[in-house]
């Protein structure tokens, strides 16, 4: 029992880093209305930019990212506007292929300056640890719920009290309103990519501390990232959140009651179960999208 | 128009004499094995575009397919104790079989979602089933891999069976796809790719008809899947539910042409000799995935439509500019 309790508090801590990686997936989607299958590559990108910076300069990988979340959000809105932005017909499968296309380009340049070995980001809170009742728990993941917690609590003040926050959510609504309204939806569909890149760059950090990874790690990702919005409801970001918490939860406690390796697998289960229940997710709007 | 429809006729015929020739044009052992992969991606391209091409519904997760039409060959073959030989290709049928069963499973429930979703739920399954095959020890082998019987043939030959048998497969799949363009089930799921709602609307049954596109395109990759395991003889999860295959075979269709009889086909013929090439020149470096990602980009930004549709377009307006220069030329 007191396992499965662990299990129940780590997966809450983990699973705020995959809130805030789904949040920016499925902010990407609510903007742009296409799938970003490339988001596990960016967050693996993230992850290997703070490995450098910590590797090479001895930069604290929590500190690293003033660096490369900046970074991350420029390099979005560049990739939104070359790659994205062109696509006129047919957005949203040309989207997912052009996604995928990044991912394996990032994959493929990731392989050849790192090669395909594992790394890990270590520092002393990956190992110290503090005592809660019966057991203790690693630092990193408390810092790293906070991050989350910190960042998420900014893209939610940005979203609902700022005027631009504002015109994001105007563009998740309606596009085409948005525009009639005089909003600059390619402007805010760069911001938004951005946004999910600076998210991604965020949870890379977290995970690259927490996982052993390389640059094929992104497959694993992300099935995860795309079924937590899936089962949050594609585009809404309280839906992410609370997925993402469900879905790391029951993996922890799968991981301990029956064994790790199939602990993947519930996220499938969970996917079918959500499609035929309810499949616009918990808190998806539309019943149906159109093609 | 006669001469037009003999003229088709007559390439189609040189075309597949020069297919069924080959072995007999270039022997050595390194041609027929490009030939061997470039004819297993025609067949894949092909079988995709059933689904993806006329139906729009866009499958990241044909590998699922072809993984476990290429585990299902493997397992029939160990359990029944067949030995190497001609013999193994006539249980490729059954895989496809079984691969039809289970996409119609994935597809029963896949299907209930559109376009976003759809795509979602595809690659999830693929991982799914890879992750099966490396957990399932007792039945796959596991991450130790599964072990098809060795095929007996030696030297230059070695290839030639499999070259046929993989082109017999992708011819199955080209009349496939060539019947369902030319019938009403076809027109029903090209009605399906335009307006869903509103296919449904003039009575389309689109439910069954995604549907049966769906277990059609996957039985056909299944298949294709069997022969390839058969042909490397040992296959792993992560080799075989790959997810870079699931992916040549959608970039070779929309570089070809969407939703066209003979895009699929092309791309096949460009993309795959292009990809050996790669990845034989860059492949330990990996730079290999940038090459491809960059091909992949330069298609899908430049050339959206496909070859096919593209060059068709150039043809059709420039036979409509003809007459009006000729009456031009006549004062």
């Amino acid at each position: 029992m007191i396992l499965v309790l662990e299990a129940a508090v780590l997966g809450v801590l983990t699973g705020g880093v995959y809130a805030l990686m789904a949040s920016g997936l499925t902010l990407i989607f609510g903007v742009m209305r296409i799938i970003n299958v490339g988001h596990g590559a960016l967050v693996v990108l993230g992850a290997y930019l703070s490995f450098v910076l910590w590797r090479n300069l001895n930069i604290d990988p929590f500190v690293s990212l003033v660096v490369t979340m900046p970074v991350m959000f420029v390099l979005g809105v560049i990739l939104q506007v070359v790659f994205i932005r062109p696509l006129k017909a047919d957005r949203e499968a040309l989207s997912v292929l052009v996604t995928y296309a990044l991912a394996l380009g990032i994959e493929g340049l990731l392989g050849f300056f790192f090669t395909s070995n594992y790394v890990q980001i270590t520092a002393w809170y990956d190992t110290a640890s503090f005592p809660i009742g019966n057991f203790r728990i690693t630092y990193v993941y408390i810092y790293g719920f906070l991050l989350c917690l910190a960042i998420l609590g900014a893209i939610f003040l940005m979203l609902y009290r700022t005027t631009f926050g504002g015109a994001i959510r105007a563009t998740m609504l309606n596009r085409t309103a948005a525009q009639l309204v005089g909003i600059d939806v390619d402007r805010v569909s760069a911001v938004a990519f951005g946004i999910g890149m600076a998210t991604a760059a965020a949870g890379g950090v977290v995970f690259g501390i927490t996982n052993t990874f390389n640059p094929g790690s992104h497959y694993d990702l992300i099935s995860r990232l795309l079924t937590i919005i899936v089962l949050g409801g594609l585009g809404s970001l309280r839906g992410a959140i609370i997925a993402a918490l469900i879905m790391l939860v029951i993996e922890d406690i799968t991981a301990v009651l029956i064994s790790p390796v199939w602990a993947d697998f519930v996220f499938f289960v969970v996917l079918v179960v959500v499609l035929l229940v309810r499949p616009q997710g918990l808190f998806g709007l539309r019943v149906r999208e159109r093609l | 128009m006669y001469d037009r429809r003999v003229l088709m006729l007559l390439g189609l015929v040189a075309v597949l004499a020069v297919a069924l020739l080959l072995p007999a044009i270039a022997p050595d052992s390194a041609t027929t094995n490009i030939a061997v992969f470039t004819v297993m991606y025609v067949g894949l391209a092909t079988a995709w575009n059933i689904m993806g091409g006329y139906t729009g519904y866009i499958s990241l997760g044909h590998a699922g397919f072809f993984g476990f039409g290429s585990y299902a060959l493997g397992l029939l073959l160990a359990k029944l104790g067949v030995a190497g030989g001609y013999e193994p290709f006539l249980f490729v049928p059954v895989a496809g079989v079984l691969t039809a069963v289970l996409a119609a499973v994935v597809g029963w429930f896949a299907l209930r979602t559109r376009a976003a979703t759809f795509v979602i739920v595809t690659i999830a399954f693929m991982f799914m089933l890879q992750l099966l095959a490396e957990n399932l020890t007792s039945l796959t082998g596991g991450g130790a891999g599964l072990a098809f019987p060795n095929p007996p043939w030696r030297g230059g030959f070695f290839n030639i069976p499999f070259y046929y048998a993989m082109l017999a497969l992708a011819l199955v799949g080209l009349a496939a796809s060539w019947w369902i363009r030319r019938s009403k089930f076809g027109l029903g799921l090209l009605a399906i790719r335009d307006d869903e709602d509103k296919a449904l609307a003039v009575g389309v049954p689109a439910g069954a008809f995604k549907l049966t596109a769906f277990v059609i395109s996957a039985a056909l990759v299944g298949m294709i899947g069997g022969v390839y395991g058969y042909y490397v003889t040992f296959i792993y999860p992560q080799f075989v539910v790959d997810p870079l295959i699931g992916i040549s075979m959608v970039l070779m269709v929309f570089l070809g042409g969407l939703g066209t009889l003979w895009g699929p086909v092309l791309g096949a013929l460009i993309l795959e000799p292009a990809q050996l090439w790669l990845a034989y020149n860059y492949g330990v470096s990996r730079l290999y995935l940038v090459l491809y990602s960059a091909v992949f980009l330069l298609v899908i930004l430049f050339m959206p439509r496909g070859i096919i549709p593209s060059a068709s377009e150039l043809i059709a307006r420039r036979r409509a500019r003809a007459p009006a220069t000729r009456a031009g030329a006549t004062p």
